[in-house]
């Protein structure tokens, strides 16, 4: 995809994520800085970057669960938040307590609830539709077993599940290859293939380099600002990697200078 | 014998008791589930000084104006402790806490004060304490199943939001649900609840009939509704019998006695529930050891001897026991009594540990390579 140039590409709904001049700070640091991306549709885009680079915080600022302190995100070319029944989010696992007293087929039905009238219960058809998405993912089986019952790996799916079920056009998956076995990942990665063979767009925060040549077509290196986004055979650079993991501290400083020198920035910006 | 059932106190009691039961029940599993227990604790305590409040404004005890005022002051607790959590770097236990103590005390000062005062109308205020069931009178029962029908009507008809927020509150607000407004909604929905048992349970003690019911109902259920459905009856039961034994033993403050049988309850839940209580999980580990032959253990502390390339390694109990998910004592006493295994010393600062005996190490080779040979036997004559 070319580089936006004027209003109008910038709303093109061709490209699945765009994000312009995105700025996140919690308290007197910030998480994301000048972020500027365009990811366009029906890839399978992976962001890494190292701990604390703000990986998840992005995913979270174009879904509105962060605030943002100055920029935009758009989904297809539309204000993200317009854009929610098309998202589908995975959020990490270890966000919800497994404890609760629900099974795999509820939560996936729960992915429903934002396209149900608001008053309306659940019914047959919605269980049906659950079911279908359990079986996308292989865990029909075990559609009425206990949430706590599940394996890491099966509880990863049932969370993809509870996504798929919406029919979304874009999923964003907040590390889902966390603490899964190999045999998991195959599958959970597999799917997501199929998936971006389906023309959805696919954006996966991912942790492990090791795999990151394996699994993607197009990769954003991100530590607090964009290090490179792009095609994977563009991107991948050992260049880019060490500007990602190497030179971590320096470029916070360099932000945070930044942020002191209007100056400075406002030349970045004119770029 | 069950002529008391007619008495027209008594009746009062069970119904009001019967009512906050339920109340409580439902909306404390919610309260359970957010993992927000203490929540109930200071929004009762919150409302004391709003009983005080109503009394003094309306100079007389009605139930309404009571409750108004307990209203009033749970719903600025809500709203101080929101304040308190997102805007200071107060973390939600010590917000909880100092409200809740804040609140209790200013109950006290108010409630001395009135006391001081005399007059004939401040009588029984001090119930409101430790509860007094007696003094139930059947117009109090009217707002409180106003209220009791009005909070379960909201519990039907939010049902999916509310579900949604207690098991995932940022995919609730991904779906596009007003989460702070729900919190907010959640919370005063449970000082409703607070406010219904006041007058029957007690400030003091109230926490514990939102909580109790709900933690029991926990252990026995597979979903949120029938969790729901079981803590209200739990909570009406506890209600209804702590109601009549303290309304029959003159001078038995109400909360206390209520409070009992539901933690009674909820222990025997924790202790007796089948899929999740202490007991018949420690059974299940039980049986699963009269399905595990000794000779499996002994092979286990086998191969782990020859990993380490030690023949006299020795093997923590504790490492066999997370091995086979169950304690193993029983087999491992059976083992050394076999003269295959012996107890053993390591680390002081560690459990109990074994080591395999000459004789059974012998013993453990030769059914080591008898099993090797049973499998190549069974794979050669298995399908390809």
């Amino acid at each position: 995809m070319t580089e936006p140039t004027g209003d109008e590409l910038d709303h093109d709904p061709n490209i699945a994520l765009h994000v312009e001049d995105l700025i996140v700070s919690y308290g007197d640091r910030p998480a994301l800085w000048d972020i500027d991306l365009d990811i366009p549709a029906g890839v399978m885009a992976g962001v890494i970057g190292p701990n604390g680079a703000g990986k998840s915080t992005l995913i979270k600022s174009v879904l509105g669960l962060v605030k943002i302190s100055a920029g935009h995100s758009r989904l297809f070319g539309q204000p993200s938040v317009t854009q929610a029944h098309r998202v589908g989010y995975v959020p990490q696992r270890s966000t919800v307590d497994w404890d609760f007293p629900t099974t795999a087929v509820d939560v996936v039905t729960m992915g429903l609830y934002g396209q149900m009238k608001w008053w309306r219960w659940p019914g047959r058809h919605e269980r049906d539709r659950a079911l279908r998405a359990l079986e996308q993912v292989g865990m029909e089986a075990l559609a009425d077993r206990q949430i706590s019952e599940l394996s890491g790996g099966q509880q990863q799916r049932v969370f993809i599940a509870r996504a798929l079920v919406q029919a979304p056009d874009i999923l964003l998956l907040d590390e889902p290859m966390a603490g899964v076995d190999a045999t998991t990942e195959r599958q959970i990665i597999e799917l997501l293939r199929r998936l971006r063979d389906e023309g959805r767009s696919v954006i996966v925060v991912h942790h492990d380099l090791q795999t990151v040549q394996r699994y993607f077509d197009w990769l954003v290196f991100l530590n607090v600002r964009i290090i490179a986004a792009g095609p994977l055979d563009e991107v991948y650079t050992a260049n880019n990697l060490r500007r990602a993991y190497g030179g971590q501290v320096a470029l916070l400083d360099e932000a945070q200078a930044e942020s002191q020198s209007e100056h400075q920035s406002n030349a970045r910006l004119s770029d | 014998m069950l002529a008391f059932l007619t008495d027209y106190t008594l009746q009062n009691v069970m119904i009001g008791a019967a009512l906050i039961g339920v109340i409580s029940g439902v909306l404390g599993c919610f309260a359970v589930l957010r993992r927000q227990s203490l929540l109930g604790d200071t929004l009762s305590h919150a409302a004391l000084p709003g009983v005080c409040l109503g009394f003094l404004i309306v100079g007389t005890r009605s139930m309404e104006s009571l409750m108004a005022g307990a209203l009033v002051s749970g719903l600025m607790a809500t709203l101080l402790l929101i304040a308190l959590t997102r805007h200071t770097r107060l973390k939600m236990d010590a917000a909880l806490a100092i409200i809740l103590s804040l609140g209790f005390a200013l109950g006290v000062v108010l409630l001395t004060y009135i006391q001081n005062r005399g007059g004939a109308a401040q009588a029984g205020l001090d119930s409101f304490l430790f509860g007094q069931a007696a003094a139930t009178a059947r117009a109090d029962l009217y707002p409180m199943a106003i209220i009791v029908a009005f909070a379960l009507a909201l519990v039907v008809i939010f049902w999916k939001p509310l579900k949604l927020m207690t098991f995932d509150p940022e995919y609730a607000a991904v779906a596009g649900l007003p989460v702070r407004l729900l919190e907010l909604f959640l919370t005063g929905m449970i000082a409703l609840a607070v406010v219904v048992g006041l007058q029957m349970v007690g400030v003091v003690l109230m926490t514990a009939m939102v909580i109790a019911p709900g933690a029991a109902a926990r252990q026995w259920c597979a979903s949120l509704l029938g969790m729901l459905i079981l803590a209200a009856v739990f909570g009406a039961v506890a209600g209804i019998t702590g109601g009549v034994i303290s309304a029959l033993a003159p001078g038995l403050s109400t909360g206390p006695v209520v409070v009992l049988i539901a933690s009674a309850i909820a222990l025997f839940s924790l202790l007796f529930a089948p899929q999740r209580g202490l007991i018949p999980t420690y059974w299940r580990r039980r049986h699963r050891l009269g399905h595990t032959s000794s000779d499996r253990v002994l092979l286990t502390v086998y191969e782990l001897a020859r990993e380490h390339g030690d023949w006299s390694y020795r093997v923590e109990q504790g490492a066999i026991d997370a091995y086979y998910g169950m304690l193993t004592e029983p087999l491992l006493l059976a083992l050394a009594q076999r003269g295959l295994l012996a107890s053993a010393q390591h680390m002081p600062d560690e459990g109990p540990h074994w080591q395999l005996t000459q004789d059974g190490c012998e013993y453990a080779a030769s059914r080591s390579a008898q099993r090797r040979r049973d499998w190549r036997l069974n794979r050669a004559s298995g399908s390809p």
